[in-house]
């Protein structure tokens, strides 16, 4: 088999899952730090926001790749799901799975595609004005009138207030609460499709996976709820 | 025991099938699930109806040639057997029992619950070998010392009885639970190591062609493999396919 064989293999496009899902794991990491910050300390959190936005490596080098990375992972997941439904053409009339299997591990395609449609929000809600600040507007200052210092903390502030910002504090919840699931089977598996699975650093891993699927999105949670129930007001 | 079967009837590869059902009645709960089959089908013959065509062989759990999902699990309800040694005691009387053939696009339908699962000596003939000469004077295998550790993992591998369980229980049909015990089993000892790079190039190759699904590590092949094989092994093919295909110049 030749090289263009390993991306046509099924072991191959786990590399690309699995790669791509680890890739994404490091960047919420920095986005739940990014976000840490705008609770600790706003004035932090509005120069770091100012220096992610305007760096010219970030916006026009890690940013495509990022969505490069985003998009390469969801594609090829829907690929693997039609592909593996392919495989079984004829459905069982009863098939017990949930004998041998997690639920989470069943269902990664539709926890996927909830995070998918959450950044579909995510997206209208951030990044879309933004871009429409920068690039159609060209007004990369950061600034904005009547406000003190950079928008960014204030912007944030502003949409999560009022019972809007209940609401969406509230499908950002559930949208983490997916995510949760996701990562409680994407982390471990990670490892186990490129073939490192050992007796001495696997069940580190296996545990290091559940902490992170607990502790980040339910940190993701607390930032947006505190948002909009004590910064808002 | 009296039981309600509900069993998948086919009369040949093209016909469309459907469930029928058939009570049964006096059935000895020390019986196995074949044993119980039997005695339907020879109830049927009486009746004129053709018997339920099933895979057996050895019906001593060694062979792999039983197969069925029974109650929506590849050998029944019972962990680490095949359905050959599965026993009747596993199920309550007044029960209704659905039987239906193991379901991939890699093992068509033959006849009722009969599949055809030669997709998996096609993967074997792919590299599932050691070449040797066997002129004769080949070497004492003993004489070659090997880690205590790998000869039992080599050897666990070796128990797979390629029933197919594995793909009939996988969600995406993946056969990697099979292959992986297969190419594991040469790869871990010396003179499997010679021809690692090719085997699980060709392996995994074949078994991509022929239709099989792919893992997204639910691991619950190993717990319908009823011969505990490991996920060790599907991890130890991935790393071998990945090295095989990015670094070696085997092609
Ligand atoms: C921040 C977002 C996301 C992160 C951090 C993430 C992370 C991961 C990780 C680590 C894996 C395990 C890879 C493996 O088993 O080798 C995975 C698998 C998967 N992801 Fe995601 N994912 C994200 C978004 C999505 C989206 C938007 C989809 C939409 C379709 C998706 C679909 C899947 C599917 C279907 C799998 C299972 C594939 C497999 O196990 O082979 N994921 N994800
Ligand atoms: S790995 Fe287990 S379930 Fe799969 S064919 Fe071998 S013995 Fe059967
Ligand atoms: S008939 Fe041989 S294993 Fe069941």
């Amino acid at each position: 088999m030749s090289n263009s064989g390993l991306v046509k293999s099924s072991i191959g496009r786990k590399l690309v899952m699995a790669l791509s899902g680890l890739f994404l794991l490091v960047f919420l990491l920095q986005h739940l730090i990014i976000n840490l910050l705008s609770v600790i300390s706003p004035t932090s959190f509005n120069e770091v926001s100012h220096f992610m936005g305007t760096n010219g490596i970030i916006q026009f080098a890690m940013q495509p790749i990022l969505i490069g990375g985003i998009v390469i992972h969801y594609i090829m997941g829907i690929v693997l799901t039609i592909q593996n439904k392919k495989a079984r053409p004829i459905a069982y009339i009863v098939d017990n799975q949930k004998a041998n299997s997690t639920w989470i591990s069943r269902n990664m395609i539709f926890t996927g595609l909830t995070i998918l449609a959450f950044l579909v929000v995510h997206f209208i809600d951030f990044w879309i004005p933004e871009v429409v600040t920068k690039f159609i507007n060209q007004d990369w200052s950061g600034l904005e009138d009547g406000i003190e210092g950079f928008r960014y903390h204030h912007e944030l502030v502003g949409k999560f207030s009022g019972t809007r910002g209940i609401v969406k504090a509230s499908v950002y919840t559930i949208a983490f609460t997916f995510l949760g699931l996701h990562l409680a089977h994407g982390f471990a598996s990670t490892f186990q499709s490129v073939g490192f699975r050992h007796g001495k650093y696997t069940p580190t891993l296996v545990k290091i996976g559940k902490a992170y699927s607990v502790i980040v999105p339910l940190l993701f949670a607390l930032i947006v709820w505190f948002h909009a129930l004590v910064s808002a007001h | 025991m009296n039981l309600t079967l509900k069993i998948w009837r086919q009369k040949d590869s093209k016909a469309k099938g459907a469930v029928e059902t058939y009570p049964i009645s006096d059935i000895s709960p020390d019986s196995s699930f074949l044993e119980m089959l039997d005695v339907l089908n020879e109830s049927l013959v009486l009746k004129g109806i053709v018997p339920v065509a099933f895979d057996h062989d050895c019906r001593e759990g060694i062979c792999g040639m039983c197969s069925l999902y029974i109650n929506g699990e590849a050998h029944g309800p019972d962990r680490k057997v095949t359905t050959c040694q599965l026993h009747m005691r596993m199920f309550k009387d007044g029960d209704t029992i659905t039987i239906e053939p193991f379901r991939s696009a890699g093992f068509p339908v033959v006849k009722d619950l009969v599949v055809d699962r030669s997709a998996f000596d096609k993967i074997q003939q792919a590299g599932g070998y050691v070449s040797v000469n066997t002129s004769g004077n080949t070497q004492d295998a003993n004489a070659i010392p090997i880690p205590k550790r790998d000869a039992d993992m080599a050897f666990d591998a070796a128990t797979c009885i390629g029933c197919g369980a594995c793909v009939a229980t996988c969600k995406n049909g993946s056969a990697m639970l099979f292959v992986s015990a297969k190419v594991s089993q040469f790869s871990l000892l010396p003179q499997g190591k010679v021809e690692a790079d090719r085997r699980a190039l060709n392996m995994v190759g074949k078994m991509d062609e022929l239709g099989f699904g792919n893992c997204t590590n639910t691991g619950a092949c190993e717990v319908e493999c009823p011969k505990g094989i490991s996920l060790d092994n599907i991890a130890r093919m991935n790393s071998d396919f990945l090295k095989a295909s990015i670094i070696s110049e085997e092609k």
